[in-house]
């Protein structure tokens, strides 16, 4: 066991993940300085420049020529330097990769793995705190993985590797540093799909997902402490996603609430809603509810005029303690 | 490349004088929001020192207010040139309201001042190009004898929006300027890893227009460069591209660690380049510029940053509700 910050629980999975398949290889901007979050530190020196390959500034490129690799036996770990930049690369990621295969009847696949960094709380301003998750979960023939703990980063990234499929793997820049944990030593992996139940109450339910689903679960210890016991399940995946646990989980407690960084309307709550309504509604007690940034174009650069917008430990609190009392 | 070494011409002394005092204030300013990122004051600095002559050289040779700006983040000289106080830079990097540039809503040094014609950006590299062109595609059709100019590194050359807006602006003969300060790296990427030539000026043959580098350190050059190329668009040979090369002391932005990347031996010789130092020698030589004015215009410069950031940081934040306004017009 050994302690590992989010961040180092993603290189350890690249590096291990390099020395055992020799046709592997990162790609993107910086990266072999280490990335701008210093995702890839090291791993230049020990791979060298054709494995650890530094890109032109250019994402369209940087998916398409994954592509390109992945299907001639290559395994490209992507990188793109932030969610926000990833818009010059959605043709790519959508027209392309998520088609590959289906289009092709299955006559091609496309092992390829986007690291993308998102969200906010670092006062990054507009361009470098966006989550993207709700537009890429909705396109068929991607997977979207959002870890939310160490174990998970590791473990999820393995296996995205691993996988025959694009996957788009999002992970939080606030948790690179700020979540540590236990880790054990050497291989191990968590399969992309199934949610995870972090805390099991019988008063609320809490849906979430990526660092959202750690703030929740902060918040639900504080409200235990108030005498609110709640259930928290961490979706882990996007796509494909797991139904069964999100209804299993609203019929436990007959109430739901659901909690994510990216903007209410259209984010990916409104799924988990509308699964909830279609197969948990003789079990409700409430209304389901959902707390998410507001609707604006983006996080403002102002520091207060953030943190007024982005949910927090304190504003999950309330909304539980509100559902909770309904 | 091109250099200048002609005497400076009679009855400009005053316009480089200025030019030298634009350039001084830049220094100073993004020197300072340099260090008021390190002091804990201020979250974020992106500044452009090196830049100065590139910068202030062509911002000196368009029509401010009639021609219409693009600048990108490492903009300070251009701003400085136009007009724009450091006081309403520094409500920029304050994030403050009555920001002039976003009301405290983007990152610093990302320019908007529609009385000037400098039109918002996005911190998206290369994605205002093809704005450029669509701008300058107005002013043909409108028949309006404005030019446009859009700034950006070498780094985003490699975008793809950069090759669609060339090539668009090619096609339709726009009243364009494709202004590129090349400093040799995109963050950590030294040049060799962005593109297989020499020269950011190559690439304009190939859209079927002319590029020129120019020492991007010389302000004079970068000024005579810039009006001409101007004055062709303006007379509808457009549009043109300039790379003017030059130099970043600072590291990227205040999130960067230079170090990692580039030696200080390469960073120590271009220091012997500094573009102030380069206009003020020459001014000095040609009896334009005294030891004495010079000390004064240093030291009136401090002043003024000193006040501007003072009363910048005194400056109240916007109220909270100001976060949901203007995602679509209010009046409509
Ligand atoms: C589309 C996009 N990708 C990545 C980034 C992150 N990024 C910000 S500046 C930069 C390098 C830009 O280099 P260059 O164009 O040469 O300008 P310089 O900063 O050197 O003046 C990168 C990669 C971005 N802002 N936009
Ligand atoms: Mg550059």
């Amino acid at each position: 066991m050994a302690l590992k910050t989010y961040i180092e629980a993603i290189r350890d999975a690249l590096i291990e993940e390099m020395d055992r398949a020799p046709n592997m290889l990162v790609l993107g901007e910086d990266i072999q300085e280490g990335g701008v979050f210093r995702a890839t530190d090291g791993m230049l020196e020990r791979f060298g420049p054709q494995r650890v390959l530094d890109t032109p500034l250019a994402e369209s490129s940087i998916v398409g020529v994954s592509i390109g690799m992945a299907t001639n036996g290559c395994l490209p770990v992507a990188e793109l330097q932030f969610a926000d930049f990833a818009y010059p690369a959605f043709n790519q990621l959508i027209s392309e990769a998520a088609r590959w295969r289906y289009r092709s009847y299955n006559g091609w696949g496309c092992p390829m793995v986007v690291r993308i960094p998102y969200g906010a709380g670092i006062r990054g301003a507009m361009y470098h705190s966006q989550s993207i998750e709700a537009m890429l979960a909705h396109v068929p023939g991607l997977k979207v993985v959002m870890p939310s703990t160490p174990y998970d980063a590791k473990g999820m990234l393995k296996a995205a590797i691993r996988d025959p499929d694009p996957v788009i793997y999002l992970e939080h820049k606030r948790a690179y540093r700020m979540l540590k944990e236990e880790l054990p030593d050497g291989d191990y992996t968590v399969p992309i799909g199934p949610a995870r139940l972090r805390r099991e109450g019988d008063d609320i339910t809490v849906i979430s997902y990526g660092l959202m689903a750690h703030e929740c679960l902060q918040a639900a210890e504080e409200l235990a402490a108030e005498g609110i016991d709640a259930t928290v399940l961490d979706l882990r995946t996007l796509a494909p996603l797991d139904r069964d646990a999100i209804v299993a989980a609203a019929r436990r407690t007959g109430k739901a609430l659901i909690v994510h960084e990216d903007n209410l309307t259209g984010g990916f709550g409104g799924e988990i809603a509308a699964i909830i309504a279609e197969h948990a509604f003789d079990d409700l007690d409430a209304p389901v509810r959902r707390l998410a940034t507001p609707d604006v174009p983006a996080m403002p650069f102002n520091g207060a005029l953030e943190d007024f917008l982005l949910p927090s430990r304190e504003k999950i609190a309330d909304a539980m303690r509100d559902l909770a009392a309904y | 490349m091109t250099t200048t070494d002609t005497r400076l011409e009679s009855g400009t002394s005053d316009l480089y004088l200025s030019m030298y005092r634009d350039m001084v204030r830049s220094r100073v300013l993004s020197d300072r929001m340099f260090a008021l990122n390190r002091q804990g004051r201020a979250a974020f600095a992106v500044t452009g020192q090196g830049h100065e002559a590139a910068q202030v050289g062509s911002a000196y040779a368009l029509t401010a207010g009639a021609d219409w700006v693009l600048p990108y983040y490492r903009d300070v000289g251009v701003l400085v040139a136009l007009g724009m106080k450091p006081y309403d830079i520094l409500l920029g990097l304050f994030a403050k309201a009555g920001d002039p540039t976003s009301g405290g809503r983007q990152m610093p040094c990302h320019w908007s001042w529609p009385e000037m014609r400098v039109v918002t950006r996005s911190s998206v590299i290369a994605a205002n190009l093809p704005h450029a062109a669509g701008i300058a595609y107005a002013s043909k059709l409108l028949g309006r004898g404005e030019v446009t100019i859009v700034y950006f590194g070498e780094g985003a050359t490699s975008e793809g929006d950069f090759h669609e807006a060339v090539n668009f602006a090619a096609i339709h003969q726009l009243p364009v300027v494709f202004f590129c300060e090349n400093n040799g790296y995109a963050i950590s990427e030294s040049q060799e890893k962005q593109m297989a030539i020499l020269h950011v000026a190559d690439r304009a043959r190939g859209y079927g227009i002319e590029g020129q580098t120019v020492d991007g350190n010389d302000a004079l050059t970068v000024l005579q460069t810039t009006r001409w190329v101007i004055e062709e668009c303006r007379r509808g040979l457009g549009p043109k591209l300039i790379e003017a090369k030059t130099y970043r002391y600072a590291p990227h932005t205040s999130s960067d660690d230079d170090r990692r990347y580039r030696t200080r031996a390469e960073l120590e010789e271009w220091t012997r380049k500094d573009p102030i130092d380069r206009l003020r020698n020459r001014l000095l030589a040609d009896g334009v510029l005294t030891p004495d004015a010079d000390g004064a215009i240093r030291a009136a410069a401090q002043r003024e940053i000193d006040e501007a950031v003072e009363a910048a940081e005194r400056a109240p934040d916007p109220p909270d509700d100001d976060a949901f306004r203007y995602v679509f017009a209010e009046d409509a």
